[in-house]
Parts: structure tokens; C-alpha cells; sequence
């Protein structure tokens, strides 16, 4: 029994009546929950429910997508992500891992202290602190410790997962979000992330993004389903996993029962 | 059971005859080439030297060196490199990274493959008129290279922005989803990775622009000059028009001459072709993904 008491902590995202479009076709709409600080929010669904493209949505890649627009209101620490002047600086606290690890064509090293330079940070000391610690959080750092020269996108599959993490953390992010992590990884690499995510917990929110239900039930403390581009359900997962669900789709889904 | 039966022995001859038909068509390809440069090597090897590199042609050009037209064509294709690169890669980044796709950037696009398609004496003509007449720039190694430029531009808008396209759209989101602007994302990840295909058309716009005769000879390249440009608003020789004139234009000029000219200016393709080519296979050594 980890973690009923989301509600005793501060609201991170709000999410009300949140709709995309892509060039006028409505991938999502209705979208309304909030993410807590220190939960961990599962969001499962099939193929082509706007799970991707909510999330593209809260990093604001309309901007740099001229064909994808969103109504509704999302804060992000109580402000309005629309009115967040500097969007680059929405974008640095809100981590991002993709389903296939993008591994950039830099070092491991230039890999994960790519954002901090962006931020602007130059000094060697403090670039090797930040590199160790973030490599160290994502379980990657024993094994790359001593090729952190060699190209990042060399490593294998699980390891490029856990860089992408570690990159993610390099901007010390208030709340990570994963698009279907394991997709590309090995079930023993799952199960490392799984446990740094449960440590990252304590510290960010994290919005998880999976196409594994039995992912959702052990780690999300919530869970929302997303279904044809709207959200049938959101519920504490021990709930959605324990039976009591207010929609059958739900209930179909968490048993396997959809086509 | 296991035994081919007559339609896997036949799909297999089909498959053999159409990988030679491939390999003969690929073979004829080369041929050309190597025919070329077999001839010139043959006809116009015994004609270069180093007295032929560096003096100046004598005798009604029938007989002495390149030397003036050698520095020429280095002048005009470094000018016109100098005015081209940087526009085109400037205008395939604007195309590539931020340009929306709507009736502007599609007019532009059908006036960049408008432009490459445009005959080079036509492009001469309006050297002439715009660089030569308009701006005043005279018949100079300006108005003949920014003629040279306009010309190879659409070649190094469109080898750039191919290249620029061929670098990963997830390379770009990991950057932008780190909070790096357009420009920060350009400069860390897209150049570097594209900077080999960038190369590739900068390499197909020099062999291209030091070959060209019409669009030098109205705009800035002279018949005979024997003494050296001393700015880009001076005249000067080219190679390609020397080996024009004297292959055409000039009566007495010895068999081999013209080979050893033509000689010349495709060794002097050629090497600069391999340095980049080599410059290329460097960067790609330290790149993979």
C-alpha cells in the first residue's frame, strides 16, 4: 500500500476540458483530471487514443507544429500554459522519454549535458556533477561510467532508454513524462526503470504513459483510460484493478477484452 | 519435396538475368567516365608540366601555359562559393526548419526547381543585364561569379534542405522537449548531422561552376589576358572559356593543347571533389546512428 494520500499533495497539472485537433480532426477531447505532486498518473488506452498527443499537448508542441491546435486549459503550478510567457522554460520542467529511445549522435557525456549547456551552463565541474548524478538516478551510470566518450546512440536498446531518462532528469524537471518506455526494452531493463521511477516519485510528478495494463497497476496511483479519443475513466488504480469501475469499457479493457 | 520445382528454377534464372541487366547498365554508366578520362590522360598528359601550369600562354595562345585562366576559375569558383553557400544554406534551414507549408513556401519550392532548370545561357543573359549593366559591376569577376551563383543555387537550396530532412524528426523533439529553441536545435543537432550532405552539394556546385562557360564569357571571363585579375572587379581568364576559344576560335593550335587544358580543369574538379569527399568521410567516421 504505497500511495492513496494523492490528494494530501499540492495539485501539479490541471487538466480541464482539454480537446486536439490535427488540421481541424479532433484526435482528443474532454479531457479532465489533475496530476499531483509526487503521483504518479498512469494513462493506458490502445493505439491512437491521443494519449501521445495529450502529452504533446502540456509541452505545447502545438507552437512548433503549426497543424496541431488545442482548446480547453491546462496549468502548470496554477498558471495557465497558453499565458506562460516563455514557453522553453514550460518545456525545462517538464521532462520528456519517448517510446523508442532517441539516443542523440553525441557522446553519453554530451548526451545527458546537453540541456544544461542549452541552460547554460559551461563550467566542466559542475557539467561532470550534474552528468554523474543524472546517469546515476536513471540505473545507468555503473555500466557507462567508463565509456562516457563513446556515442550514446552505440549503447544497447535498454541502456539508450535509461539515457534518455537521465537526460530527462538533466533539466531537473518538475514532472516526468513517459511515452510507452518499454516498448524498445528488455523486461529486466522494465523492471530497473520501473524502480528509479518509483524513487523519482519522491521527488517529481510522473505522468505515465503505457500500453502495458499491468505497468499502470504497479505503479501508477491513478489511472485514466483513453479510448477513441476520449477519456472513459479516471480512477485510483487499486480501484480500476480491483472491480470497481463506473464504465464497462473500462472494465473490458483491463480484462483483455478489446479487439 | 525439397526439390526446386520448374517455377523456383525459373524465378531464379529471372532473378540472375535481371541482376546482370542491372550490373551492365551500372557498368555503361561508368564508361563515359572512364573513356574521358582515358583519352585526356592519353592526348593531353604529355602536354602538362609545370611550365604548362604556371606561365602565361605565348604565341596567339597556340603554344605556352594556363597559368592566368588556372587563377581565373579558382577566383570565379571561390567568389561564387563565397556569394551561394551561404545563401543556400541560409534559405534550405528557413525551408527545412521553420518555414510553414502553405502558398508561400510552395511558390518558393516551384521557384527553386524553376531556377535549376533555367538554361545557362539564359542565366549569362541575365548576368549581363542585371550584374553587368544594371549594378554596374562591368564585365568582372563579380558580375561573372554572383552570375556562377544564382546559377548553383537551387543546387546547394536543395542538396542542403534534402540533407537537413534526412536528419531524424525525433532528434529534433528530444531537443525541443528540452526546452532548446529552433535555432539552439539547428545549431547542436541538425548541422552537425548534416554537415556531409551539405558537403555533397557544395562539392556538385564546384564541379558545376568551374566547368561553365556561357555564363562567364558576356559576365566577366576574357578572351585572352595575359596578366593576372588583381581584384573581383577585374576581368580574367577562365579555364572553360580558354578551352573553348582554343579549341575553336584560334587557328594553329597544336592537336594536343586543348586536351591538355581540358586535362587540367578536370583534374582540378577532381581533387577538389576528393577533398571534400574525404573532408566527408571524415565527419561521417565520428557521426552514427
Amino acid at each position: 500500500m504505497d500511495s492513496l494520500p494523492h490528494k494530501n499533495n499540492p495539485v501539479k497539472l490541471e487538466v480541464s476540458d482539454v480537446a486536439v485537433r490535427y488540421d481541424g480532426r479532433t484526435v482528443l477531447s474532454g479531457v479532465t483530471f489533475d496530476v499531483h505532486e509526487h503521483e504518479i498518473f498512469g494513462i493506458i488506452g490502445p493505439a491512437n487514443s491521443g494519449k501521445t498527443s495529450f502529452l504533446k499537448t502540456v509541452n505545447r508542441m502545438d507552437i512548433f507544429n503549426p497543424a496541431m491546435s488545442f482548446t480547453g486549459r491546462i496549468r502548470f503550478n496554477g498558471k495557465d500554459i497558453r499565458k506562460w510567457r516563455n514557453v522553453y522554460s514550460l518545456r525545462k520542467r517538464i521532462g520528456v522519454v519517448f517510446p523508442l529511445p532517441v539516443g542523440l549522435p553525441l557522446t553519453v557525456y554530451e548526451n545527458v549535458a546537453l540541456a544544461p549547456r542549452l541552460a547554460g551552463v559551461t563550467r566542466r565541474v559542475e557539467l561532470d556533477i550534474i552528468v554523474e548524478r543524472c546517469l546515476a538516478r536513471a540505473a545507468l551510470w555503473d555500466e557507462v561510467k567508463d565509456r562516457l566518450d563513446s556515442l550514446g546512440s552505440l549503447l544497447s536498446g535498454g541502456q539508450q532508454q535509461r539515457l534518455t531518462i537521465a537526460r530527462a532528469l538533466s533539466q531537473d524537471p518538475e514532472m516526468l513524462m513517459l511515452d510507452e518506455f518499454s516498448i524498445a526494452v528488455d523486461p529486466v531493463t522494465t523492471m530497473r526503470i520501473e524502480d528509479v521511477l518509483k524513487e523519482l516519485k519522491k521527488e517529481m510528478s510522473i505522468i505515465l504513459v503505457t500500453n502495458l495494463v499491468q505497468q499502470a497497476r504497479r505503479l501508477a496511483d491513478r489511472t485514466a483510460l483513453f479510448l477513441n479519443g476520449e477519456v472513459v475513466e479516471v480512477g485510483l488504480t487499486d480501484d480500476l484493478f480491483s472491480g470497481l469501475v463506473q464504465d464497462q469499457r473500462t472494465q473490458d479493457y483491463l480484462d483483455g477484452r478489446f479487439g | 519435396m525439397f526439390d526446386a520445382s520448374a517455377l523456383n528454377i525459373r524465378n531464379r534464372k529471372v532473378e540472375g538475368l535481371f541482376r546482370i541487366l542491372f550490373m551492365l547498365m551500372t557498368g555503361l554508366l561508368i564508361l563515359p567516365v572512364a573513356i574521358i578520362l582515358a583519352v585526356l590522360a592519353w592526348k593531353g598528359g604529355s602536354v602538362v608540366n609545370m611550365t604548362f601550369l604556371f606561365t602565361n600562354p605565348t604565341e596567339g595562345m597556340t603554344s605556352g601555359g594556363i597559368f592566368p585562366a588556372l587563377i581565373g576559375t579558382v577566383w570565379l569558383v571561390s567568389v561564387a562559393l563565397l556569394f551561394s553557400v551561404p545563401l543556400g544554406v541560409a534559405a534550405a534551414i528557413y525551408l527545412s526548419e521553420y518555414a510553414r507549408d502553405n502558398w508561400f513556401t510552395r511558390i518558393i519550392n516551384l521557384a527553386i526547381i524553376n531556377l535549376a532548370g533555367v538554361p545557362s545561357i539564359v542565366h549569362a543573359l541575365f548576368g549581363v543585364g542585371a550584374f553587368v549593366l544594371f549594378f554596374r559591376f562591368g564585365t568582372s569577376i563579380l558580375a561573372a561569379s554572383l552570375t556562377l551563383g544564382i546559377m548553383t543555387l537551387p543546387v546547394v537550396i536543395v542538396s542542403t534542405r534534402e540533407s537537413l530532412q534526412a536528419v531524424p524528426m525525433a532528434f529534433r523533439e528530444a531537443c525541443w522537449n528540452m526546452g532548446a529553441t529552433k535555432w539552439q536545435t539547428i545549431w547542436k543537432i541538425v548541422l552537425p548531422n548534416s554537415i556531409s550532405g551539405i558537403l555533397t552539394g557544395i562539392i556538385l556546385e564546384v564541379s558545376r561552376t568551374a566547368g561553365e562557360t556561357a555564363p562567364v564569357m558576356f559576365t566577366g571571363a576574357a578572351f585572352f589576358l595575359p596578366q593576372l585579375p588583381q581584384s573581383i572587379f577585374d576581368q580574367t581568364m577562365a579555364m572553360s572559356l580558354h578551352l573553348f576559344v582554343i579549341a575553336t576560335q584560334v587557328p594553329g593550335v597544336p592537336e594536343n593543347l586543348p586536351y591538355g587544358v581540358a586535362f587540367v580543369l578536370i583534374a582540378m574538379v577532381l581533387t577538389m571533389n576528393s577533398l571534400s569527399i574525404a573532408f566527408r568521410v571524415y565527419l561521417r567516421g565520428r557521426k552514427k546512428w
